[in-house]
């Protein structure tokens, strides 16, 4: 079991209600999960917790056997180097690096950086031209084909993707959406995609829809 | 993993030079002031020690004449007969160098030419014409002097060591000893010094040498200046360390959600700032070499001056300031990047990590409270305090709160100037104004520091000179000062006098305990002399003809602030003796208190002491025949003192202080040019969004340039009007409450308007450059980067 969730509830202070109320999900390496909702539903919580961003007030997540639960921020850390991968909305490239650069990082960090993996992975996005530019120098499609490389690159077990298509027109949301599955699929890792658009839920094997903190 | 996140922080300078240059000049620049200071002190220290080494400055117990002058060879030799352990010693100068001549084979192990050459050939220094030691550049100033100069690299500065022979015979004294050094090993059984030569005086050996005391509160005051200075730099790289940081949010976000530890993060960027910090400070270690080397030459001519201490004029390289200005650099970094780093490691992973405008980060009630409670504190200090400490802590809280109360107080008046606007252009500078005040908040409190710091400094300074001329009128009345070598020459002078001086003013001196302090005791002769030049700080009526009639004292302002003596309260002079206090007079520059009484009472109280030292009054044009006369009965050149020539050297002394703080004072006010113009470029990029809109609005790239220049000369101009108030609060702080716990005396206090208006304009001639580059470039913006403006909003 690449991913298990287990009676997970989260709550904010002030906020009332738990955000995400005992759910229980489990997932399977090459599985692809397309997870809905409406805003304020609580998906990118959810995903905030599966990638030990965030820690959950009840329940375990344990994530390829390991229970984040008992993690401090150290471990969590290490969990997010090396077994998962989150492509955020807002891309989160590091200005200062080149495409390249960018590309490389997680990969590095990870300390299985493989050039050759970074070469693919840029031409198979279509980055091959864009490599020693800026992200500030790159079209909004453009910086997240780079995010979902650097993501790849460093060969997570599962992919967490919040949103990734949502600064995106609809042609280049279709694109991306396309070499993110084909590059997972090829990899065998788990995906999870956060997602408003129905039609993009709709290309997932899966599907769970949130709604007031429970899934349905 | 370390490496690679290291790169990537290192990767924000490479994108962001300029932001990298900021911070390594600024934090260059600190360290420079900082470690040039220290180089010039821990020359003059070095100095001190070796004069110490070499003379045995302070170390050993001195015998000297009781009534002062010379002791002649045969008391000495008598001395020795006795069983006395004591070794000859007789100074002068020759041409500025201090000659001194030592007995090599009865003064302390260690001292003189048998430790300064190291090997020294002791037949050759004791025979022929002898041999003078002395370092390179001090033989290079000697005249020729018919003995063989040999190096000692380890002698004191300035000073040049011979036999005692060679130097009496070189300063035209034969016979004659200026004092007895007490070896500490004596017989056990040895006649009183009062019994074997009653006409000598013992004093015992002092912790630190003399000159290192008197020295201290001038390198005190030159170490204030110097951590103003590097607070001044330090400003600068706080700044860009902000900047820096909250530029990098996002990317530190990133790195965390990509798996990087927050533990890790941190340390990682502690090292960065660290790396940078040494790079930083070995330039400004280098450069702080060259400020001091530069100004190391005025300092010597100054120590010389005011205190007679002897300093290298040439820097060393010491170990000791070099460490200091690392230290002193990574310390400054720690302090000045511990906010920005406690700001990230309190910030949440998943926090909105878009840069915050730096503006915002700082509460500017927080920071009005804190400038305000430390204001007050300042009050409090200034009205309760006592003591050293608490003047220094005083001055931190003067100018640390002056320097946070700046942005809320151009805050309030920025509002205040907005409200009679008219035009939609004025409204929108004077509004615009304001919102820049927080960005270049940290470069005008460094300005104020600076600007505080140049009136402060200099007015104390001119202060000073001020007093200190009109003392020196007052003091240095008599147009030639004499100095007799025994009381046959002092009859030979009284005998001139009585033929070509209009008066004859005896120096009658002696050194006595009063209310339990040190004190010179003086005998004044009642002469016009002494009623029309002297002023009074505070006095009974008729003081003078009171001190004619015996029925009082004259005390220093030293002696009247340590006894705490008030007016008409009576001091013991003597045992049996208590006068009141008729007048207190300032003496500056003088570390020990002093009582002024009348000669005829003084001669009853001291019959042993016989005057010495005169002054002559006579008619100026008849001073050089006055003089000439004296010269004709065989006193030397030397033991004449001119007057004019006297306060002429005084000044010279000044001229070459003010060398120094005028130096200083210009480069603290460079430094926070600098600020302002690295705090100018690196906000140009985020102040396109402000300034994009107005464009698109009708506003032409040269007029928005133009305002913005102007915009930089009115923040400037309103923190010279506050850096005023505050720069002149600081000199009273120096000049009535520091100085009077240092030394025991009160400055008066002058204004200086003209200098005042000259470094506002100063001032603003710096902001005015600082601001002109970042205008000429924001009127060549291209029209396509103010579009993109609005090409991101969407």
């Amino acid at each position: 079991m690449l991913l298990h969730l287990d009676q997970v509830t989260k709550s904010y202070p002030g906020t009332g209600a738990p955000v995400l109320r005992e759910i229980s999900l489990d997932l399977d390496a090459g599985d692809m999960l397309a997870l809905t909702g409406e805003s304020g539903s609580g998906k990118s919580t959810l995903l905030h917790l599966i990638g030990g961003l965030d820690t959950a007030d009840s329940g375990r997540v344990c994530v390829d056997g390991t229970d984040l639960t008992p993690l401090d921020d150290a471990g969590r850390a290490g969990l997010r180097r090396g077994t998962v991968g989150v492509i955020f909305q807002q891309f989160n490239l590091i200005p200062s690096l080149s495409v390249a650069g960018n590309i490389a990082f997680q990969a590095r960090l990870t300390g299985r950086h493989d050039p050759a993996r970074d070469t693919e992975l840029a031409t198979h996005l279509g980055l091959q031209e864009q490599l020693h530019k800026y992200p500030e120098h790159l079209s909004g499609g453009q910086q997240q084909r780079v995010a979902i490389a650097r993501t790849l690159a460093a060969g997570p077990k599962l992919v967490l993707a919040d949103e990734p298509t949502g600064n995106l027109d609809e042609a280049s949301s279709d694109a991306v959406m396309s070499l993110l599955q084909d590059l997972v699929e090829e990899t065998g890792a788990g995906l999870i995609l956060v997602t408003h658009s129905e039609r993009l839920a709709a290309r997932l094997p899966r599907r769970l829809h949130l709604r007031a903190g429970q899934l349905t | 993993m370390s490496r690679v996140i290291l790169s990537a922080l290192l990767s924000h300078w490479r994108r962001n030079p300029l932001q990298l240059i900021t911070l390594l000049a600024g934090l260059a620049l600190a360290t420079a002031l900082w470690s040039g200071v220290q180089a010039i002190n821990a020359e003059a220290r070095a100095s001190y020690d070796a004069a110490a080494a070499t003379l045995g400055d302070g170390q050993y117990a001195q015998i000297t004449a009781r009534e002062g002058g010379a002791i002649p060879q045969a008391t000495y030799i008598a001395l020795r007969r006795a069983g006395w352990a004591v070794s000859p010693v007789i100074e002068g100068r020759i041409d500025g160098v201090r000659l001194v001549g030592l007995e090599p084979l009865t003064a302390p192990g260690g001292l003189g030419p048998v430790r300064a050459g190291g090997e020294a050939d002791l037949g050759a220094f004791l025979s022929g014409t002898g041999q003078i030691f002395a370092r390179d550049n001090t033989l290079a100033r000697l005249p020729d002097l018919e003995a063989e100069p040999v190096t000692a690299p380890d002698v004191a500065p300035n000073t040049a060591l011979t036999d005692i022979g060679v130097a009496q015979r070189l300063l035209e004294r034969p016979g004659q000893i200026d004092r007895l050094i007490v070896l500490p090993e004596q017989p056990l059984i040895q006649p009183p010094l009062e019994q074997a030569a009653p006409d000598l005086i013992s004093s015992a050996p002092q912790e630190g040498g003399d000159v290192a005391r008197l020295t201290d509160s001038f390198h005190l005051n030159l170490t204030a200046f110097g951590l103003l200075s590097f607070a001044v730099g330090l400003f600068i790289v706080q700044g860009a360390i902000g900047l820096a940081f909250e530029q990098r949010r996002p990317m530190v976000r990133t790195l965390r959600a990509l798996g990087v530890s927050l533990r890790r993060l941190i340390l990682i960027m502690a090292l960065e700032l660290a790396l940078l910090a040494l790079l930083a400070s070995g330039i400004g270690v280098a450069l702080g070499y060259l400020i001091a080397a530069a100004l190391l030459p005025d300092v010597a001519a100054t120590l010389r001056g005011l205190y007679g201490a002897d300093v290298a004029g040439q820097l060393s390289l010491r170990p000791i300031w070099w460490l200091s200005g690392l230290g002193i650099a990574l310390g400054g970094t720690a302090l000045a990047a511990s906010g920005a780093l406690w700001s990230l490691a309190r910030m949440p992973l998943l926090s909105g990590a878009q840069p915050r405008a730096l503006m915002m980060a700082r509460s500017g009630t927080g920071q009005a409270l804190i400038a305000a409670s430390l204001l007050l504190l300042f009050g409090a200090l200034a009205l309760w305090g006592e003591g050293l400490l608490a003047g220094f802590a005083m001055l931190g809280a003067l100018l640390i709160g002056g320097a946070l109360a700046l942005p809320p107080l151009l805050g309030l008046v920025l509002k205040w100037a907005e409200g009679p606007a008219r035009s939609a252009t004025a409204e929108w500078f004077w509004a615009d104004t304001r919102q820049q005040v927080p960005g270049l908040s940290l470069a005008l409190m460094a300005l104020l520091l600076a600007m505080a710091a140049n009136v402060g400094v200099s007015t104390m300074v001119s202060s000073f000179r001020l007093t200190f001329t009109g003392f020196l009128d007052q003091r240095l009345a008599s147009e030639l000062y004499v100095r007799a070598e025994d009381a046959a020459q002092a009859e030979v002078v009284r005998d001139v006098a009585r033929e070509h001086a209009d008066a004859l003013l005896p120096l009658l001196s002696t050194e006595r305990q009063v209310a339990g302090l040190p004190a010179e005791i003086y005998g004044a002769r009642d002469h016009a002399t002494y009623r029309d030049n002297w002023q009074f700080l505070y006095a009974v009526p008729d003081p003078w003809e009171l001190l004619a009639r015996g029925e009082g004292v004259l005390i220093n302002e030293q002696m009247f602030r340590r006894a705490g003596l008030e007016l008409g309260e009576e001091v013991s002079i003597a045992s049996g003796t208590r006068l009141p206090v008729l007048g207190i007079y300032g003496d500056y520059g003088n570390p020990i208190g002093q009582v002024i009484v009348t000669e005829p009472l003084f001669r009853d109280l001291y019959p042993e002491v016989t005057a010495l030292r005169f002054g002559l009054r006579s008619d100026s044009g008849q001073v050089p025949a006055l003089r000439q006369a004296l010269e004709n009965t065989g006193i030397p050149q030397a033991a004449i003192t001119d007057q004019v020539a006297l306060k002429r050297m005084s000044l010279a002394v000044f001229e070459r202080t003010f060398t120094v703080t005028t130096a200083l004072n210009v480069l603290t006010l460079a430094v926070a040019g600098f600020a302002i113009l690295m705090s100018l470029l690196t906000l140009a990029a985020m102040r396109l969004p402000q300034l994009a809109p107005v464009w698109a609005l009708g506003l032409t790239r040269r007029s928005l340039a133009r305002l913005d220049l102007l915009r930089t000369v009115v923040l400037a101009a309103l923190t010279a009007a506050l850096a005023l108030p505050l720069g002149l609060a600081l000199a009273w702080a120096l000049l009535a409450v520091v100085n009077v716990e240092a030394f025991g005396w009160r400055l008066p206090m002058y204004l200086f308007p003209l200098d005042y208006l000259r470094l506002t304009g100063l001032a603003l001639l710096a902001a005015a450059l600082a601001a002109s580059w970042p205008a000429w470039r924001l009127s060549r913006t291209p029209p396509a980067q103010l579009l993109g403006v609005f090409r991101n909003e969407r």
